[in-house]
């Protein structure tokens, strides 16, 4: 019988494994964009994972809201990325260096 | 094992496999393609938790709209790949020791946790009877009426980010000609045409 522990280990995995994109990736914001977007899956199969569980379903309404900012923030981080390649021609995480930060 | 445990299994490897494959694919084109394939897969586990909206949520604004913005992005740019990759073997040995030090903490904390005395107590909106109102018309009478506020503040925050993103990229060209509308209506079909008249033998 598969419980909500199972879907917690592979919300889990899940996260881990966009931590571990968005290390591996250093150099290129498209990938480091997408693995932000499997992070924030994982953390939307948690939340489905625990509404269904308890039977509540302020969860899936939470699912919603972070499914909103997730579009919203792939729509503004793909805008940057965009005028960025415009200015500079390339995508690489180290040349945003105009602050100097 | 039932059916459902079977798709679970399913669906769990799926969207990690896909996850994985989005990290290490050398085309970013596949990364996409494959992003699509763990919102899929992960869209049948909400199935099966009984969360159908969220999960045709997911494919709809994830697959139709999320994924596609990426696709339409990777396309439009021409950047070298390639190089980008180049140096990804170089960070390998601390991306799997990271992952794997987050993994064991995680999964430690996964398998102490309980739940508390009085969580059943603490709901705020418990699931009705699914025989007798579905999925959908359930939270369709939660959110538009305990969260009408917050909803109408994700709207706030999609118009935000929309606004923000055409004003991040529009730009106005100097070498291209662009049309003007007014100049145009404002044009007096009298002044824009001269009748001369040509005397036979002397052109203009």
């Amino acid at each position: 019988m598969v419980g909500v522990e199972h879907y917690v280990v592979v919300a889990t995995i899940l996260f881990v494994v966009g931590i571990f994109g968005i290390f591996l990736n250093r150099k290129n914001v498209i990938v480091i964009l997408m693995s932000i977007e499997l992070m924030l899956l994982a953390v939307n199969i948690n939340l489905v994972a625990f509404s269904s569980d308890l039977n509540d379903l302020t969860g899936q309404i939470f699912t919603l809201f972070v499914l909103t900012v997730a579009a919203a923030e792939a729509a503004i981080g793909l805008a940057i990325l965009v005028t960025f390649f415009r200015n500079k021609g390339s995508i690489d995480v180290e040349d945003v260096n105009v602050m100097k930060g | 094992m039932t059916v459902a445990d079977f798709a679970f299994y399913t669906f769990a490897v799926v969207t990690i496999v896909a996850g994985l494959s989005v990290t290490m694919a050398r085309n970013p084109v596949h990364a996409v393609l494959w992003l699509i394939t763990a919102f899929l897969s992960s869209a049948g586990l909400f199935v099966l938790l009984g969360a159908e909206f969220v999960a045709m949520l997911m494919i709809i604004v994830y697959v139709g709209a999320v994924a596609v913005l990426f696709l339409f992005v990777v396309m439009m740019l021409d950047i070298d790949f390639a190089e980008l990759k180049s140096e990804m073997v170089k960070y390998v040995p601390i991306a799997s020791l990271i992952g794997v030090i987050l993994l064991v903490q995680l999964l430690l904390g996964v398998g102490a946790w309980v739940q508390a005395d009085g969580a059943m107590g603490l709901r705020q909106s418990v699931t009705p009877d699914m025989t007798q109102i579905d999925n959908t018309h359930a939270i369709g009478l939660i959110l538009f009426d305990r969260y009408l506020l917050l909803f109408q503040m994700a709207g706030l925050v999609l118009l935000v980010s929309m606004i923000g993103a055409i004003v991040l990229t529009l730009r106005h060209r100097t070498d291209v000609k662009r049309q003007n509308v007014l100049h145009q209506m404002w044009r007096d079909p009298a002044k824009s045409m001269e009748l001369k008249d040509v005397k036979p033998g002397q052109g203009l």
